[in-house]
């Protein structure tokens, strides 16, 4: 298996804010790394970090892609040579139809015939998005925009596709399926890292799991193993390892990482 | 009855002009929110190259006039790499202040190479042949106009409609980052941007150059189609042409029926009276976002 994506030590500011503190990650060809954490621990700071979408960062550290330095290069040429990002909150183009969206998904591409089959490819993972087609992207609910935004992601073909929490403010179900057509598209070929607060459904489908907190890994794994442990349950799934007699002991217990 | 209506003609003709400048202005602030002041004087300056060119140069029209076009893009994509790029965190005001500037140095430049005297443009169509609509007449030149504009609209609707570009900088209007998420290369967007909206500026130059040309003449036009595009709600294409053909028509009609020397402060007034009423223009249609 090769290396397709590999950070080492990267450090990123916003202005005086220290939001990367040495932060280095491997993603693996065909599999899927997830990435968990709490709110502001700077998961999407990574992923925007490594898209080039932050000015004149990283401060420190390299960013190679299919072993290639890509840190400092422009946010257009790293979608050109195969990532795809799904932004946090979706970002769809809100006064273009959906038809649209996914035209401007395959603006670097000029196969006319490869392109209609991956439009159909996206309405075969999301058929709503079909019947949804002439319609302005804005007026669609938030799930199916974030449908279309991983649609949309999906048309260029990517080697690596970006996953900033996909799940935000859908409903469970939904969460479900979402999560599902993931997988599939990870066994179709396209490697995946995945950012996500769920940290259950995230160990769940992923290959490798890594933990973040203000601005550090705290803990990498393979996510079988993570689900197993104590601290990742407790402190990131919700589930409580050991039940106090009086039950709001709990707060007390402390990470062992730290 | 017949004067009403030759009114209502004369002011459709002149709105023709405001027309493609406040297309031309509603390009530019659609894809960067630049009010661009010196839309006028871009055209300007390509009208008087072409006099120079067709007077002094003895070019012939069917070279001079497409040679034009070509050089008024050049023009709207230097200015855009050479002069708005270059702005380092840009707000409104400032933008405003840098066109503004861009506009005297634009006029300046052709008030000292070409003097102030009135000069009237070489044109295959003689500004007094006239065409008869029934029992109206119009100018062969206002017609000419009229449908230049209206091909023009025709073409910017299908361009943004149906060609990749032109979603494409739909697309980088809407939601930039997300546009380079594309892999779309938005400044080159906003520098072709630029270039057609300039085009189009030149079009509504050349076609008043041939009544009579001095440094100041885009002024006026300019204002009027800025007028019209703010009544369209500034971002809506069909929205600036229908206010510039209406402040066309208020302003001859009022001229006919009230005041011929306060015609040209009434589109003002219009204005000023639309924005109070609805203050997003008639044509704003922009949709809400959902939270
Ligand atoms: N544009 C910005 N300017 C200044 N600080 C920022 C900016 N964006 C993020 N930060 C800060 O950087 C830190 C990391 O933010 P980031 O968005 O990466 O968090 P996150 O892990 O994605 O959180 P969430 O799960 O809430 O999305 C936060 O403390 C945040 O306040
Ligand atoms: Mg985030």
């Amino acid at each position: 298996m090769a290396t397709l994506l590999e950070i080492k030590n990267i450090e990123t500011f916003y202005g005086l804010i220290y939001a990367l503190r040495g932060v280095s990650l491997t993603v693996e060809e065909g599999t899927i790394t997830a990435i968990m954490g709490n709110n502001g621990a700077g998961k999407s700071t990574i992923l925007k970090t490594v898209m080039g979408l932050l000015e004149d960062q990283p401060d420190k550290g390299t960013i190679e892609f299919m072993g290639k330095r890509i840190d400092g290069k422009d946010t257009e040429v790293i979608v050109r040579l195969g990532i795809s990002y799904v932004p946090e909150g979706r970002e769809v183009f809100e006064e273009l139809s959906v038809r649209e969206n996914l035209m401007m998904g395959a603006y670097i591409r000029r196969d006319r015939s490869g392109i209609k089959e991956d439009r159909e490819r996206v309405y075969a993972y999301f058929p709503i998005l079909k019947d949804r087609e002439a319609q302005w992207a804005g007026t669609l609910s938030g799930g199916e925009q974030q449908m279309l935004a991983i649609g949309r992601a999906l048309m260029n073909r990517p080697e690596l596709l970006f996953l900033d929490e996909p799940s935000l403010g859908l409903s469970p179900i939904l969460v479900k399926e979402i999560f599902s057509i993931i997988r599939t598209i990870n066994r179709e070929g396209v490697s995946i890292l995945l950012v996500e607060q769920n940290a259950r459904m995230a160990l769940a489908i992923s290959d490798m799991g890594l933990i973040l907190e203000n601005g550090r890994f705290v803990m990498k794994g393979k996510s079988r193993e993570l689900m197993e442990d104590r601290d990742v349950k407790e402190f990131y799934m919700g589930i409580r390892s050991e039940e106090s007699a009086k039950g709001f002991q709990r707060w007390k217990r402390k990470k062992r990482w730290r | 009855m017949l004067e009403f209506i030759q009114t209502l003609v004369s002011g459709i003709a002149v709105g023709s002009s405001y027309a493609l400048m406040g297309l031309a202005m509603v390009l530019i602030y659609k894809t960067s929110e630049v009010v661009n002041f010196a839309q006028g004087e871009m055209a300007l300056l390509t009208s008087f190259l072409t006099y120079m060119v067709l007077e002094y140069h003895g070019f012939p029209f069917y070279a001079a006039f497409p040679l034009a076009l070509v050089f008024a893009a050049f023009l709207g994509f230097f200015l855009e790499f050479a002069v708005l790029r270059r702005a380092k965190e840009p707000n409104i005001l400032g933008m405003i202040i840098i066109t503004i500037g861009l506009e005297m140095i634009l006029m300046g430049l052709v008030s000292w190479k070409f003097g102030a005297d009135p000069k009237t443009m070489p044109f295959p169509l003689s500004p007094y042949d006239s065409v008869q609509l029934g029992s109206v007449f119009v100018s062969a030149l206002e017609v000419l106009n009229f449908g230049v504009a209206l091909a023009v609209m025709l073409i910017l609707f299908v361009f943004l409609r149906y060609s990749k570009l032109g979603v494409a900088m739909k697309a980088t209007q809407q939601n930039n980052m997300a546009a380079r998420l594309m892999g779309i290369r938005t400044n080159r967007i906003l520098m072709i941007t630029w270039g057609i909206s300039s085009v189009v500026g030149c079009l509504a130059g050349l076609l008043l150059s041939p009544m009579t040309m001095q440094p100041y003449m885009m002024w006026d036009p300019m204002l009027k189609g800025f007028a019209g595009a703010v009544m369209g709600g500034m971002t809506s294409l069909p929205g600036s042409v229908f206010g510039a053909y209406l402040i066309g028509i208020i302003e001859n009609l009022f001229g006919l029926y009230v005041s011929i020397e306060f015609k040209s402060v009434v589109a003002f007034a219009v204005i000023v009276l639309v924005l109070c009423i609805r203050p997003s223009g008639l044509f704003a249609r922009h949709y809400v976002k959902k939270v």
